[in-house]
């Protein structure tokens, strides 16, 4: 696994306090993962902090899981 | 009870009376605080009376730049802002009938559009930090309205509105919302009322008497406090009765 996966992993592990097993490819953080959308928000927060990027409003909504947070960051990092 | 040491507040209109006292009560009971205004001596002298744990940063909130900027001298200042506290304002009485574009807008910007950026500036911080406590000081008149503050009055609507919305958006972070609703309070502005234009406005209050800022003060302080946990998205009016909801 990358090395961005991991870090985008750890983050979603910690701030939705789940087993890092649940935390797949696919895997949703509102249906699959019990995040609420204020979560949604501060994951995108965490990973601009961590990635030092600034992710937009119109992008932000478009990351609805793992995969697609770590395909967002690879590419705009 | 109400201990606030270690936590960090920003207090705008912290020239005028009401924000003086409330600066004043929030550092009394350990908090560090940051004073915004206008007026750069006011606050030098609030801040030096003060002395310790105070810090000041003069802020134009008609202007968006400027209140942009506010969160970050704050935090910069002080660490964080763990409590904000909007309570500058403005008037520009007219007539409806004479209201002109520029009144209205004015009164808007400053009142309502400068505290919801306030709130928006201070907001990541607080979600960090799982705790936070947004005290918005509005007006009776936002609950009764007033003839000739058709203005004024719908800017602290405004207020109570969005901060029962941003209340229920982030009560699950730690993060409290509130307003202080305060009626007919002795400053600077009801000094210039004679005697006449007092009584009968007394007549219309049920404790017979104006209310002072530190009342509005007490208020606040227990809103800002760890004890007020519990208590989001709620108007508390301090007014010596003279509206009851």
């Amino acid at each position: 696994m990358s090395d961005i996966a991991d870090r985008v992993k750890k983050i979603v592990v910690e701030h939705l306090s789940v087993d890092e097993a649940k935390v797949t490819e696919n895997a949703s953080f509102i249906d699959d993962l019990g995040a609420d959308s204020l979560d949604t928000v501060e994951l995108v927060m965490a990973f601009e902090e961590e990635f030092g990027i600034e992710i937009p409003d119109d992008a932000a909504e478009t990351i609805q899981s793992f995969g697609d947070a770590v395909k967002f960051i690879s590419e705009n990092s | 009870m109400f201990d606030l040491t270690g936590k960090n507040a920003l207090v705008t209109g912290a020239s005028g009376g009401i924000g003086e006292a409330i600066a004043r009560s929030l550092h009394a009971q350990g908090a560090t605080v940051t004073l915004s205004g206008t007026r750069a001596e006011k606050l030098e002298a609030l801040q030096a009376d003060l002395g310790e744990r105070a810090h000041y940063a003069t802020c134009n909130l008609s202007d968006a730049e400027s209140v942009e900027g506010l969160p970050k001298a704050a935090t910069d200042l002080m660490g964080s802002v763990d409590i904000l506290v909007n309570n500058a304002g403005i008037t520009r009485d007219q007539l409806f009938m004479r209201m002109s574009d520029e009144d209205w807008a004015s009164v808007i910007d400053v009142n309502l559009t400068a505290s919801m950026r306030l709130c928006r500036g201070v907001m990541r911080g607080m979600m960090k930090a799982r705790w936070g406590r947004i005290i918005n000081i509005t007006s009776i008149v936002g609950a009764t309205g007033n003839p000739g503050q058709v203005n004024y009055a719908a800017s602290k609507a405004g207020m109570i509105g969005m901060t029962k919305s941003l209340a229920q958006e982030v009560a699950t972070r730690g993060i409290t919302a509130n307003c202080v609703a305060p009626g007919f309070i002795a400053t600077a502005m009801t000094d210039k009322l004679n005697d006449d234009q007092k009584a009968q406005l007394l007549t219309g209050i049920p404790a017979g008497r104006m209310g002072t800022p530190e009342e509005i003060a007490a208020a606040t302080l227990y809103l800002a406090s760890a004890e007020a946990g519990y208590v989001t998205g709620q108007t508390l009016h301090v007014n010596g009765g003279m509206a009851m909801f």
